[in-house]
């Protein structure tokens, strides 16, 4: 079976929540004195929740915040010497250092290149998925959510061992592919991981392998929802597939899309389980990318929490602009009722 | 003519399908081909793509732990601790939030559903600089304790986003009607909502269950030094570290960390899908 959302409980599609509907007086009656009674209990069930994303998200928020303006490092962890405010310090460390603008710009770009490789290949497979029997369509979805479902940590030693050096398929298989095709002997023994535009490479490879799925699935249930009349009139219209696309399913979709396109960003923007591995952990420092500079200013030796913290801030705000987008994009959508 | 046709073009789309899914589903059958295959067919030069001596020597020296000096269910056991209980944990607190959110109109709840999107956006890499110096205070660092109340804090704005739309869509009257009939709000609960909303309990957890499962920079940053509290993504890479790679036992023990989760995944799936998508589509 296909997973569409129309129909099913996950579908917000409902009566909006706790506007109760106007099924006479007496029952409006009775939730005016039932909210009444209970003023307090919602506060009471949020309770937990607030505490917890409270100490363990938005405590920590702050704390970086603090450290990223003080001298924290490890004689300030052992209580050797004492934190010292040091004001833009760390800030000013940070931006006239090269290698937190190549770490920028490997983020950047990533973002940039993986961003709408893994929406068009996510949005084909969708529009094929639409186009597939119940059956096959289940299998192909099925297939592409194990890909989804793979841990990080899996999908990145298996990407790493395809791509080896020695015994690796993929230096197998180029080796053995015509030259006009880009093959060619010189690819055997081939080292993917050991400088920055092969790493980025194979890891491309492997986070559009992850992340289409999830695209896919949800383009599918996009186009689950557009009526098929609207194919029908443009197909009696004449319009080809290409057209088709461009008058009917992206109009209908952009607001998925978009929700897509910033989820996308913020993912792989912070890509880190990913990277880390496949740069070959901590060390290489010409293949960071801005969190695992981050990571590793704050905890390789010796640790400058302070400066890693003002790192950490810097990606957490240019995450958070992308997330107002998504955020206003989400209310416009309904998704806050 | 024209059923000719149709025929031909369906034909032509299931075997896109079909290359679509072996693209897709090649690396994971590599990696549990691997694992299967003596040293000598791993590192030979014809690669096949199914081992033609299938042994379970890769599973053998990584279960009995030789590499690491422990046995593969000490690390499970650790993993299954820290997800399940981190699992019921979130989803209780998260039940909690979703039905005060949904049943319940009061002030800040726009803004308490403004916030749950904002900090589901928190780049984890940065927050582990200030729980790292935390927790080493509070003393729950190499302390599986510590990664429990991380996972279920992170989970949290996820489960109770997705939550939320599954206990708005229990239809009030039903509530209405057991309450006109003399039930309290307990036994309302009990009878009522939680039978209804018993599928999303099931996505949500299995989305809590996924996230504890796999992390890997809270599990790495907090458990450094005592590798006898490793989870299994720490354990997996552990093998991957040191010295000679021996690509057999790296994808022997990954294959045994994946498999339980896609295993788990793809039973419940429907309804995980159908909770990931209602939240991607409706924000």
């Amino acid at each position: 079976m296909v997973r569409t959302v129309s129909g099913r409980p996950g579908h917000a599609s409902v009566t909006p929540a706790g506007r109760s509907r106007p099924t006479g007086s007496t029952s409006r009656q009775r939730a005016v004195a039932f909210m009444r009674r209970h003023r307090l209990t919602p506060y009471a069930l949020l309770l937990p929740s607030v505490v917890a994303i409270g100490l363990l998200l938005l405590w920590p928020t702050i704390q970086i915040t603090e450290f990223s303006f003080q001298n924290y490092g490890l004689p300030q962890v052992t209580g050797v010497a004492p934190t010292q405010w040091v004001g833009v310090a760390n800030f000013s460390a940070t931006l006239s250092d090269p290698e937190f603008w190549l770490s920028f710009r490997i983020s950047l770009i990533f973002a940039a290149v993986v961003v709408p490789l893994t929406l068009l290949t996510g949005t084909l497979v969708g529009l094929l998925l639409n186009r597939l029997g119940p059956k096959m369509s289940a299998f192909v979805s099925s297939t592409a959510l194990l890909a989804w479902a793979t841990p990080a940590v899996s999908a990145s030693v298996i990407f790493i061992w395809l791509a080896d050096p020695d015994g690796g398929i993929v230096d197998w298989t180029l080796a053995r592919m015509p030259s006009w095709l880009g093959g060619g002997a010189h690819w055997a023994g081939f080292s993917w991981t050991n400088a920055p535009l092969p790493a980025y490479t194979l890891l491309t490879a492997l986070v559009v392998w992850q992340g289409f799925p999830f695209v896919a699935v949800t383009v599918l249930a996009g186009l689950k929802t557009i009526p098929a009349e609207l194919y029908e009139s443009a197909r009696v219209d004449g319009g080809g597939p290409w057209r088709i696309f461009w008058r009917i399913t992206y109009p209908m979709l952009k607001p998925i899309f978009l929700v897509l396109l910033l989820l996308s960003i913020i993912w792989d923007f912070g890509v880190f389980t990913q990277a880390y591995l496949v740069t070959g952990e901590l060390g290489n420092r010409d293949e960071y990318n801005l969190g695992i500079y981050a990571y590793d200013r704050a905890f390789t030796m010796p640790p400058s929490y302070g400066v890693g913290s003002a790192l950490a801030l810097i990606l957490t705000v240019i995450l958070l602009i992308i997330t107002v987008g998504y955020v206003r994009a989400s209310v416009r959508q309904g998704a806050i009722q | 003519m024209r059923l000719r046709s149709r025929t031909l073009r369906r034909a032509g789309l299931n075997a896109l399908g079909v290359l679509v899914a072996l693209v897709t589903l090649f690396p994971i059958l590599w990696m549990v081909s691997t694992a299967f295959k003596p040293a000598r067919e791993i590192y030979s030069l014809t690669p096949h793509p199914l081992p033609a001596h299938p042994t379970l020597g890769n599973f053998r020296s990584v279960i009995d732990g030789k590499v690491i000096g422990l046995p593969y269910w000490n690390f499970l056991k650790n993993s299954l601790f820290v997800t399940l209980v981190s699992v019921v944990a979130s989803t209780l607190i998260a039940l909690l939030a979703a039905i005060a959110v949904a049943r319940f109109r009061f002030r800040f709840r726009t803004s308490y559903l403004i916030m749950l999107l904002i900090v589901q956006m928190l780049p984890q890499q940065a927050m582990v600089i200030a729980l790292f110096l935390d927790f080493r205070s509070l003393g729950l660092l190499d302390n599986l304790i510590g990664l429990i109340l991380v996972y279920t804090a992170f989970s949290l704005p996820v489960t109770i986003w997705m939550l939320h739309n599954f206990v708005a869509a229990v239809p009030r009257e039903m509530e209405e009607a057991a309450a006109i009939d003399g039930a309290g709000p307990m036994r309302i609960f009990w009878r009522i909502m939680l039978p209804l909303v018993a599928p999303g309990l099931v996505a949500t957890s299995v989305f809590a269950f996924i996230f504890a499962w796999n992390e890997f920079i809270f599990a790495l940053t907090f458990l450094g030094t005592d590798s006898a509290k490793f989870t299994l993504p720490i354990y997996v890479t552990y093998f991957y570290g040191r010295g000679t790679v021996n690509w057999g036992a790296i994808m022997a023990a990954s294959t045994l960390f994946t498999i339980p989760v896609m295993t788990f995944f793809l039973i419940v799936q429907r309804r995980m899908t159908t909770g990931l998508v209602a939240g991607a589509v409706k924000g």
